[in-house]
């Protein structure tokens, strides 16, 4: 079997210098640190279903550029307690105490996908907690779902809410499906078309936990579910955006993929606020720190500097 | 002195719920959902005694005797799901829900049709919710280590999650077209947040009082 020290690797790819704990309202949060801890600090939050490995391509070059850059993995993500109870709301709260442990002072933020949405809920509820953002293919879409007949949409929601509720049924004794390094890769892979097999590899040998004779199993806790339903609307989302009191650098992918939100730059033009600018990456997908990390680092340099 | 019977243990990801059996019986069910802030009643209210079956009562989350859980993240969707846990346990059931109870009772009615004979909507605290779009949110933070139910975060989280009226409208229709019951929800409660006004105006709710809805249910 393949041990993980020996895929412990990937070009470019660099481990966080430091590692902490913080504790958030009970919940424990794993925090990660790269570059010199005198440095000023920029946050990089990571989007659903990830971890704050995603950021092993980018925070390197961040931090060999005069910067301490912290990230953590989020409630129920990665080497974090897996917590009973998930929410946006709790999701920004946590990261209110990661920002708190690292320093009061107001810092920059760079987010990825959902954790750049949860950023600009930051924005507005702690203004006073930030400077700058960098929103990486995190843009809200205005989209509302496709049109579908009322009798359609009623089966479908019918059969979302059963087996919603089926997997709440089932949260207390689930475990993630174990496998070898290179299945839990291949697994991700379905939802990650665009990267590498190696990328996938090296992901799932700092993102797994040993399973036994079973081989490994993804850290992330079995009882979150994509998808879900709630009273959210996408313009809720837009209407966080014209307010916005700190300059914005958005980046966008410009490859639709199955992680991502689709926001296509003419969609949130009319919502943005004054001091933004948006740039679009051509040929690139929604994960473009991974796709794309010195662009992207290049881009969030010149930005914060 | 007598001490409170040992409630039934239902789990939900990490907590354990409280359901406690009020009543014995033959019949179906009558499953009691508690308004924010609450716990089970102990006896089977005054109110609801004329209920010819079982009647049942569960605590929520953060409340009563189930689990209060670290850090919050609380969302009606999630005391849906516990709802439903009760649901696996009891099988087919008439629901009252009171308050935030009424709220997740509606729910429950659209999304287990089949399960759910009938839902009882009544007045109580955390009715009205964050109301029907989203205000200007705040930076929540609580004294984590307030040891008693009910956990300051399902107060404060569960009084300012948006209710929108469209939203808990689908829940109604999703009751009427799969549950073959018509009525399939009683609205019993006077006050009248925007979601209730169109749940009450959907086709397959009447607005009736308890007793009248627990007959109509019964005889279902």
């Amino acid at each position: 079997m393949t041990s993980a020290s020996d895929l412990h690797s990937f070009p470019g790819a660099r481990r966080p210098d430091r590692s902490a704990r913080v504790d958030a309202s009970g919940v424990s949060i794993a925090v990660y640190e790269w570059g010199d801890a005198a440095a000023p600090p920029v946050m990089l939050v990571h989007g659903g279903f990830d971890f704050a490995g995603t950021f092993d391509l980018l925070a390197p070059l961040l931090a060999d550029a005069g910067w301490r850059v912290v990230s953590w993995d989020q409630r129920g993500h990665g080497a974090s307690q897996h917590a009973a109870l998930y929410s946006w709301d709790a999701d920004v709260r946590d990261a209110v105490a990661v920002i708190d442990s690292i320093t009061l002072e107001p810092v920059p933020v760079v987010g990825h996908s959902k954790g750049a949405a949860l950023m600009l809920q930051l924005a507005e509820v702690a203004p006073w907690r930030m400077t700058r953002m960098v929103n990486l293919d995190g843009l809200p879409s205005g989209r509302s779902a496709p049109d579908v007949a009322d009798h359609e949409r009623t089966r479908m929601l019918a059969e979302e809410l059963s087996s919603w509720l089926d997997h709440h049924r089932r949260t207390h004794e689930l475990q993630r499906k174990p496998g070898t390094l290179e299945d839990l890769a291949a697994r991700r892979g379905k939802m990650n078309p665009r990267l590498s097999p190696e990328w996938l590899l090296y992901l799932a040998t700092i993102g797994a936990t040993p399973a036994g004779d079973d081989g490994w199993r993804w850290s992330i806790d079995p009882a979150l579910r994509f998808g879900g339903f709630g009273p959210f609307r996408p313009d809720w989302s837009l209407n966080r955006l014209p307010g916005l009191s700190v300059p914005m650098l958005g980046v966008l992918g410009t490859i639709e993929e199955p992680m991502g939100w689709g926001t296509a730059l003419s969609e949130v033009e009319p919502f943005l606020p004054p001091d933004a600018t948006v740039v679009a990456l051509p040929d690139t997908g929604h994960f473009l720190h991974i796709e794309r990390p010195v662009e992207v680092a290049e881009l969030v340099l010149e930005f914060l500097s | 002195m007598s001490t409170a019977p040992t409630p039934i243990r239902l789990h939900h990801n990490q907590v354990e719920l409280a359901l406690h059996e009020l009543r014995g019986g033959e019949g179906r069910t009558l499953l009691l959902l508690h308004a924010l802030g609450e716990a089970s009643p102990t006896r089977v209210p005054t109110a609801l005694d004329a209920w010819p079956g079982p009647v049942h009562a569960l605590d929520f989350t953060g409340h009563g005797r189930s689990t209060i859980p670290t850090g919050g993240g609380y969302t009606a969707e999630t005391l849906l799901a516990d709802a439903d846990a009760a649901l696996a346990h009891l099988g087919q059931v008439t629901v009252h829900g009171r308050g935030l109870g009424a709220y997740v009772a509606l729910m429950l009615a659209g999304a287990r049709p089949t399960d759910v004979r009938g839902a009882v909507l009544a007045d109580g605290p955390g009715l009205a919710g964050g109301g029907p779009s989203p205000s200007s949110p705040v930076l929540l933070r609580v004294d984590p280590a307030a040891p008693q139910p009910p956990d300051p975060y399902a107060l404060a989280e569960l009084s300012s999650d948006v209710r929108p009226p469209d939203y808990a409208a689908t829940f109604v229709r999703q009751a009427v077209h799969f549950s073959g019951l018509d009525p399939c929800v009683s609205v019993s409660a006077r006050v009248r947040p925007e979601w209730l006004t169109a749940v009450a105006g959907q086709v397959g709710v009447v607005e009736e009082p308890v007793a009248a809805a627990l007959a109509r249910y019964a005889a279902v």
